[in-house]
């Protein structure tokens, strides 16, 4: 057994490397051996946690492990890359399910120490938790049961919230948003009537209202995410990313354990930097996104002039091949057609008759931040020609071709030149202003938002109808 | 029906409306072609060559324009063609409708649809039989290659066993499709080139072909050129002056001029003064494209070379498509050959005279024995016109350091606001809490401060992989599990022992992941 000395030197190193192992994360070079960092700092973690003071039922807990290690190793090398945004919001929901199950254990332990201290019975030979407890003065237990209320709660939101989400984006659940009757009315009392029930808590209600709290706060998070849908899933799944970091924290105090509190709060503060991102991305209130939905329009949508003109796949082969500089906009369209390895073979063959080939991003392109530049690294895409938005804007207007690959909304030139439409002021990619766009599009439909898209309309722009892949497949046996 | 491209009357005209190969495009479409004996010869067309092409030859003229139904030809037609003309015929050429009467008219009382090519409008649809452009595309090379041919220097600077060359100087004025051109041709050839237009929105493309713009020093209200459909429009007598001042300063450094300054139906502007030229170098060359309708500088002779007692060679020709005759043939037949694609919707040899259409209702100039000029504007703007730029008010550097300071202010206002605010309740959380717990509160507001410093930092690609590994290490909520799986109520060991299991899964998964895509990530 290791002293705890050793388990706070440890939580110490662990903390370290956790924050080296997302700083790390500032390019992809250091990323490969920053994410070593974070794996060292977990195993100190653990390690020193496991053979700490007060641990026991090894018998329970290392089959567990094993058990836990091996389907957590068969995931990662299973899922593919596109399924990225299902497995983060399913490894939240875990985050979630794990925080409520902490928190109601640290509330039968308390009330455990609690009967045996009212029945004068030894402290002694407590497991480290219960033996932390019965050190606690009363006013430590009021705030520690504050702080298993905090913990249940946002972990019971951030566990339903999660499986909802990975049910809208594994294509399970339906992904448009919908609602209860009584909308936000019913979320907003659910929080009331759990406000209440924390106070019952508080003032000695036991077990029974900690549940009720649990129940309550897995109908927000199911309905909350219900009511959210389409593109706006990027702001979800980093919300809830933020959640089960807020989640761990809270239990971090619970459990008066550092490392959690600190782990907790760097994923906490993450996931809140990612939302953010993305709903400034969008132009969009995080509150507004996370109430669901569009905002109304102020005023008519300015009417869009022109015909939508057709192209067929030699015509874009042949302006390809006249072309010097291409710019690629990829959206969430590319990953559902599974087209990302076909445009790498496009672009690998355009690259080697000497063009300039490069991609553009947009930061809320596709259901997950940065899950674009994920599928163009699987297709082994060289990241060093994946732009940012901020970084590619500027170059449009010198552009021979840009191709629009299963995108709309990110496109829209209807966000800058009238002031009318609902997504009017969020950035966008200005693909109009090169010399030719082709835009691959299965049909004539609007996006997610449901706003008519302008660039389809321009004089330049030439619209490819047809399944993505099949598209850029006819293409590559057009172009040697 | 019969498209018939005859000889060109004009003396010196070498072009043809139709080539070979353009004969073949024709064909596709339906039509049968035919040609006057001889007509292609100038521009190295052979009668032959149109034979095996399966086009008619044709003995005469006057043959020629009975048996075809479309007349397919280059210059404006003379009166003597115009008569030719009957109800059932279409002309297809360039015209002047706008200094034309005489020939509108009588094509109108001979019943003939005319078609003059320099009425294609503007817009991208229309580019491919845009005739104007693809003919000022070649006056522009021309003129450069005239220019140089009667330029005694290099247009590259060299540095030679024998000394040292400077680089040519060459100024374009008006940046339109031929200035382009001049530009492309003079900067490929090594000259350092300048260009000017009335039109500033220009300035991007003349950077583009790698030539200098000049700015004028002119404070006023600038017309862009897009209401005209991208011609250039007059300018102000302010302007005017400005633009003199500029060129005056230029004419001692430059070696070559180019002007191609027009403006739709009037007098070409006088830009290059007699001034200027005096104060040029003796061996300078000014090729005025301009000739044709006066010139952009009065000593032009329209069609000849001139020089000035100054030693400066004048250039004036007004036919440079016409002296590269083979290349401006194709052009134009190619651009003649889209049109008839535009008139033959079904590719049945027919004809569809479509008056909505704004590229045919555009170029007909007389149908049906009406005359249709001008036409009315066309519904699409050839040009999206410019936003009105909000001209950001120079700030002077007092109100600048104000502004700054303000905004300094403003921002530590904000900040001591929100740190006495952020102070007042960990004051009262302090009142209240107990030291334990403000002990972990220490550590976990430094731990959010330090978790947004370094996620500022992650790069966007990344988010993805980020993503993953706060997965991954939110997985540390284990270490509750394992504080408290040593409990003796058995339920609470259950859901530890479920907690460790679905933690592990996350911290395993996670890191997995991670590692995984981030192995993709790789450099070219």
């Amino acid at each position: 057994m290791l002293g705890q000395g050793f388990v706070a030197a440890a939580a110490i190193s662990a903390s370290v490397l956790f924050i080296l192992s997302l700083g790390g994360l500032s390019n992809q070079e250091k990323a490969k051996r920053a994410v070593w960092y974070g794996i060292v700092g977990m195993a100190v973690a653990v390690i020193f946690t496991t053979f700490g003071p007060g641990i026991g039922n090894f018998g329970i807990m290392i089959p567990m492990v094993i058990i836990g290690a091996y389907i957590g190793y068969e995931v990662a090398k299973r899922v593919g890359m596109t399924e990225m945004p299902q497995l983060v919001a399913a490894l939240h929901s875990f985050v979630g399910l794990a925080a409520v199950f902490v928190g109601l254990s640290a509330e039968m332990e308390r009330a455990r120490v609690m009967a045996v201290k009212a029945a004068g019975g030894a402290t002694e030979g407590f497991s480290a938790f219960a033996a932390l407890v019965a050190k606690k003065a009363p006013d430590e237990l009021m705030f520690l049961q504050i702080e298993v209320v905090l913990g249940v709660f946002i972990g019971a939101v951030t566990f339903t919230g999660s499986i909802i989400a990975f049910g809208k984006l594994a294509g399970k659940v339906d992904g448009k948003p919908k609602k209860l009757p009584g909308g936000h009315m019913l979320n907003a009392s659910a929080a009331v009537l759990s406000l209440v029930l924390a106070v019952v808590y508080l003032s000695g209600g036991g077990m029974w209202p900690l549940l009720g709290i649990m129940i309550l706060a897995f109908f927000i998070g199911y309905h909350l995410i219900m009511g959210i849908g389409g593109a706006d899933m990027p702001v979800v799944v980093s919300m809830l990313n933020s959640y089960s970091g807020w989640a761990a924290a809270a239990i971090g105090f619970t459990l008066g354990n550092d490392l959690l509190i600190v782990t907790g709060a760097l994923v906490g503060s993450s996931g809140a930097i990612l939302s953010y991102i993305m709903c400034k991305a969008m132009n969009r209130h995080f509150v507004s996104v996370i109430l669901g939905g569009f905002g109304g329009t102020t005023g008519p949508a300015m009417e869009v002039e022109g015909d939508m003109v057709a192209i067929d796949v030699d015509g874009v082969a042949q302006a390809l091949e006249e072309a010097d500089s291409i710019i690629i906009v990829p959206g969430y369209g590319m990953a559902v057609a599974q087209a990302q390895q076909s445009v790498s073979e496009l672009i690998k063959r355009l690259r080697a008759k000497g063009k300039t080939v490069r991609f553009a991003i947009h930061p809320v392109a596709g259901r997950l931040p940065g899950h674009m530049n994920v599928l163009l690294a699987e297709a082994k895409v060289p990241y060093d020609i994946v732009m940012e938005m901020d970084e590619i804007n500027d170059d449009f207007p010198d552009t021979d071709v840009a191709i629009v690959i299963g995108s709309n909304d990110i496109v829209n030139p209807a966000a800058q030149d009238d002031p009318n439409s609902p997504i009017a002021g969020m950035p966008v990619l200005e693909v109009w202003k090169a010399k030719q766009v082709f835009v691959s599009k299965r049909g004539q439909g609007t996006g997610y938002s449901g706003i008519e898209n302008p660039l389809f309309f321009k004089e330049n722009t030439r619209m490819l109808y047809g399944d993505a892949k099949q598209s850029v497949d006819k293409l590559l046996s057009l172009i040697e | 029906m019969k498209i018939g491209t005859p000889k060109e009357v004009l003396n010196g005209e070498n072009r043809v409306a139709m080539t070979p190969e353009s004969a073949q495009q024709l064909q596709k479409l339906g039509y049968d072609c035919a040609i006057e004996t001889g007509a292609g010869l100038q521009a190295g067309f052979t009668d032959a060559a149109y034979e095996k092409a399966g086009v008619e030859i044709i003995k005469t003229a006057a043959q020629l324009w009975k048996a075809a139904d479309i007349i397919a030809k280059v210059r404006i037609p003379t009166e003597t063609e115009l008569k030719r003309l009957t109800k059932s015929k279409t002309l297809i050429s360039f015209f002047n409708p706008g200094g034309n009467e005489e020939g509108l008219e009588l094509a109108r009382s001979k019943g003939a649809t005319v078609i003059a090519m320099e009425m294609v409008p503007r817009i991208s649809r229309a580019q491919k039989m845009d005739a104007l452009s693809s003919m000022a595309n070649i006056a522009g090379y021309r003129a450069v290659i005239e220019a140089g041919n009667n330029f005694d220097r290099f247009f590259t600077g060299q540095i030679t066993a024998a000394g040292k060359v400077p680089p040519a100087k060459v100024l374009v004025v008006g940046a339109g499709v031929a200035g382009l051109a001049a530009i492309g041709t003079a900067t490929s050839l090594g000259a350092v080139t300048y260009a000017f237009d009335v039109r500033p929105e220009v300035a991007e493309q003349v950077e583009s072909m790698g030539a200098e713009f000049v700015y004028l020093d002119f404070e006023g209200e600038l017309d862009d050129g897009s209401a005209s459909g991208g011609y250039a429009k007059p300018s102000s007598p302010e302007f005017r002056e400005a633009q003199l001042a500029k060129f005056r300063e230029l004419a001692p450094e430059m070696d070559i001029v180019i002007t191609t300054a027009l403006i739709p139906n009037r007098e070409a502007p006088e830009l290059w003064t007699e001034d200027m030229v005096k104060s040029m170098k003796r061996g300078s060359v000014i090729v005025d494209l301009a000739a044709e309708k006066g010139g952009n500088c009065k000593l032009t002779v329209a069609d000849e070379r001139v020089v000035t007692d100054n030693g400066v060679t004048i250039i004036g020709y007004t036919d440079f498509p016409s002296r590269m005759a083979s290349q401006a043939s194709t052009l134009y037949a190619t651009n003649i050959r889209h049109m008839m694609t535009d008139l033959t919707p079904e590719k049945d040899g027919k004809p569809v005279h479509n008056m909505e259409d704004d590229v045919i209702r555009g170029a007909t100039v007389t149908h049906k024995g009406e005359i249709t000029y001008p036409p009315p504007p066309p519904k699409v703007q050839a040009i999206a016109a410019q936003p009105k730029k909000e001209a950001a008010k120079e700030l002077t550097p007092e109100e600048k350091k104000a502004q700054e300071l303000g905004a300094f202010r403003a921002q530590t206002k904000s900040q001591v606001t929100m740190l006495v605010v952020g102070g007042a309740v960990m004051l009262l959380l302090g009142q209240v809490a107990p030291a334990s717990f403000m002990q972990h509160f220490i550590v976990f507001v430094l731990a959010c401060f330090v978790g947004f410093q370094v996620i500022w930092g992650v790069s966007h690609s990344l988010h993805t992989p980020l993503m993953a590994v706060t997965n991954a290490i939110s997985g540390i909520i284990v270490l509750g599990a394992i504080l408290q799986i040593g409990s003796g109520n058995w339920i609470v060991v259950v859901l530890a022992a479920v907690s460790v299991l679905i933690s592990t899964i996350n911290i395993v998964g996670g890191f997995l992941v991670t590692r995984r895509m981030l192995a993709m990530f790789q450099k070219s």
